[in-house]
């Protein structure tokens, strides 16, 4: 019976490769260009599901529009996204990555969303000449591993981290600052940056542990309130930030809770309540998605029915820099990868343009600070260059 | 390091790290109490509490209660609060019952090798935990805040809140009803009886397997109500907390003295301010590190923790 339902399965798929090769060749009509890129992938690697795996699924769902518009406006020339679930796990990606090299129509990726998965998964891609970009990744020494296929189409903590810093500064104008963090690639790079801003102003700082590991933050709440700060950064992921701003406000801490791009999600809100998650400040070194040009807010709320979150509009656009590759018939993989390091071009979040070791150009990085107020995360303000 | 955290906040640092302790004393009970009577680590019983702490979460969310609920008048909490409770006992009850039932029971039945416990209890752990992941999407459960964390009265200049007297004062309730049912009760008495000498005690009319059944519904009912307090403390669950909290209080167990009640009382407060002092001096990034070291060093000069091993030989 299985055997069966095997060779039914293959017959169709075989059928399906048929006609659609047979599809794309009358389609296409020009071989030496558009011909042979019918039918590649592209592939979103990220966490889908656990326990930091709302962002993964922003992206993803920007990616999927990306793929959906290419593919209604191709329709004869179909391209298929993969997505990848790594749950964020940096154990898990070095596997998840082999997958995707070993499938050889995969000729880009967008991802690895995460610094820590990234670390793990990015030397394999850079051996195997896979071209993948980053909607999220924002740790700063991802560009410094002489990784030749790393692209990242957003700020990096170096942009967000000093930003964060000069808003508790300067906008706060807080004097005294906790600063803690989760201990993660991603957390404590950025704790680190902010701590250089403030300087004397580091009131005191803890380390705690992330990815669910901890719960009770009783210690470290105790030290907030003995060391008198006003503002409180966290660096490090919505689920034990929200945790901490309830422990906080429960033990009748008032300072203000600012945070990285990691918590700038809705999940956040419902971790720490929403009496307690009011007037968090959260950073991103994005433009709110929102309010991306064009129709891309509509779109998405058409396709997924609800709003694009944080990095929504980064993936999408980093999708299609690899959409504009397969259309200009960058079949191969050593292709699609100089054509992203030569692509130049207008994306709905941002005007893009690679450095040499793959970081957004300098001047179109923006970081924007957001507030959470009724219970939504909405745009407060964009933080001024230093 | 920071001796000077340390002191200033003595106080404070000692009633959060009762309070996270208390919970882990009452789990404590559930690993303690099977190895008193089966010599087996119970390995699913981090998953038992997880099944009590989702299943008050959702009796709350059941009245239509989430995080963002504000409820007032004493006697509406208490009415969540013991209603709760009884589902958490219930639910937790019934788990372990089950784990007893598919997993343990059988292989007895056919006297396997304690190893082959112990590979089914970590493989009922994840199977339990896994399905509790599937079910909420991985994402965390809230619950609302029901009892207040301000500052009730001051002793010493230290603050104290409603949570920490429900939830200390809690754990030492059940820890004297526990330790009344097992030195007093009918059932009890069978249970020391099993604790003792299996045998002997089913030549003497004692029904072995509805001995160990008991055995896992009590300490099932107290992982239900620590899950309880777990969420009125905590208020946010992930099904996955419950791994490192159940190893907290295996080892809250075995620093009291494996198999013994008073010491897993012990135990799990001594663990929550062994962890606290630990995190002000050191950092809370070194909270785990500090509390397996001093398990280490007291394991040392005390092989069998601190009150020793003795749920029946004591005083059979």
């Amino acid at each position: 019976m299985r055997q069966k339902l095997a060779r039914v399965l293959g017959g169709v798929a075989l059928m399906a490769l048929v006609t659609g090769a047979a599809a794309c060749s009358s389609g296409g009509g020009d071989d030496t260009a558009g011909g042979d890129s019918c039918g590649s992938k592209i592939a979103f690697f990220g966490a889908l599901t656990g326990s930091s795996a709302a962002l993964g699924i922003n992206e993803n769902n920007g990616v999927k529009l990306a793929v959906d518009k290419y593919n209604k406006e191709n329709a004869d020339c179909k391209v298929e996204l993969v997505p990848l679930d790594s749950q964020g796990s940096p154990d898990q990606a070095p596997q998840l990555a082999q997958k995707a090299i070993d499938d050889e129509k995969i000729v880009g990726i967008v991802g690895p969303a995460y610094s820590g998965e990234s670390e793990a998964a990015n030397p394999l891609f850079s051996e195997a000449g896979l071209v993948h970009l980053t909607a999220s990744a924002t740790r700063p020494s991802l560009a410094d591993q002489n990784w030749k296929t790393f692209f990242r189409v957003v700020g990096n903590d170096l942009s967000q981290g000093p930003a964060a810093g000069r808003y508790i500064k300067d906008v706060l104008k807080a004097e005294k600052v906790f600063v803690i963090d989760d201990q993660s690639a991603y957390g404590a790079g950025l704790a680190d940056e902010v701590k250089k801003v403030l300087g004397a102003a580091v009131a005191g700082n803890d380390k705690v542990q992330g990815e669910g590991k901890q719960t009770d933050f009783s210690a470290t709440v105790t030290r907030v309130k003995s060391s008198g700060a006003t503002a409180v950064f966290y660096g490090g992921y919505y689920q034990e930030a929200g945790l901490i701003r309830k422990q906080l406000t429960a033990a009748g801490v008032k300072a203000v809770l600012v945070a990285g791009d990691g918590v700038n999600d809705p999940a956040y809100i419902n971790s720490a309540g929403q009496a307690a998650a009011e007037g968090t400040i959260l950073t991103c070194p994005c433009a709110p998605a929102t309010e991306a040009r064009g129709t891309f807010a509509a779109d998405y709320k058409a396709l997924h029915g609800t709003d694009p979150g944080t990095y929504s509009d980064t993936a999408f656009d980093a999708a299609n820099i690899l959409l504009a590759g397969i259309k200009a018939g960058k079949a191969t993989r050593p292709a699609m990868l100089e054509f992203v390091k030569g692509y130049t071009g207008e994306g709905v979040a941002a005007n893009y343009k690679f450095t040499e070791t793959g970081e957004l150009d300098p001047a179109e990085v923006k970081v924007w600070a957001f507030k959470v107020q009724g219970g939504k995360v909405v745009p407060d303000q964009e933080i001024p260059k230093a | 390091m920071d001796f000077n955290e340390l002191f200033s906040n003595f106080g404070e640092l000692t009633t959060t790290g009762l309070t996270i302790g208390a919970i882990y004393a009452l789990v404590a009970l559930g690993y303690t109490l099977v190895y008193g009577v089966l010599r087996l680590i119970n390995f699913a019983h981090s998953e038992v509490f997880i099944a009590g702490a989702f299943a008050a979460i959702w009796t709350w969310g059941a009245f239509g209660l989430n995080q963002d609920s504000n409820v007032t008048g004493f006697g509406a909490i208490v009415f969540y609060l013991l209603i709760a409770m009884l589902v958490a006992a219930l639910a937790s009850a019934a788990t372990a019952t089950v784990v007893e039932r598919v997993a343990y029971r059988p292989l007895r039945k056919r006297n396997a090798p304690p190893l082959a416990f112990l590979i089914t209890a970590i493989g009922a752990s994840i199977a339990i935990s896994e399905a509790f992941g599937i079910y909420t999407r991985r994402l965390p459960e809230s619950g609302p805040r029901l009892v207040s964390q301000d500052p009730l009265f001051h002793v010493f200049g230290v603050p104290i809140n409603p949570v920490q007297l429900l939830t200390i004062g809690g754990a030492l309730l059940m820890m004297i009803l526990l330790d009344m049912f097992i030195n007093r009760s009918r059932v009890g008495r069978g249970i020391r009886a099993v604790a003792q000498d299996p045998n002997t005690a089913a030549l003497m009319g004692v029904n072995k397997d509805r001995i160990i059944l008991m055995v896992f519904v009590v300490g099932g009912a107290m992982a239900g109500v620590a899950g309880l307090l777990y969420d009125v403390r905590i208020q946010t669950l992930t099904y996955s907390v419950g791994f490192l909290l159940g190893l907290k209080a295996f080892t809250a167990a075995v620093l009291g003295g494996i198999g013994n009640l008073r010491g897993a009382l012990l135990g799990g407060l001594l663990l929550g301010l062994v962890e606290n002092y630990a995190s002000a001096v050191f950092g809370t990034n070194w909270k785990d590190f500090a509390a397996f070291a001093v398990l280490v060093v007291l394991l040392m000069f005390r092989p069998t923790g601190l009150l020793g091993e003795s749920l029946g030989r004591a005083r059979a």
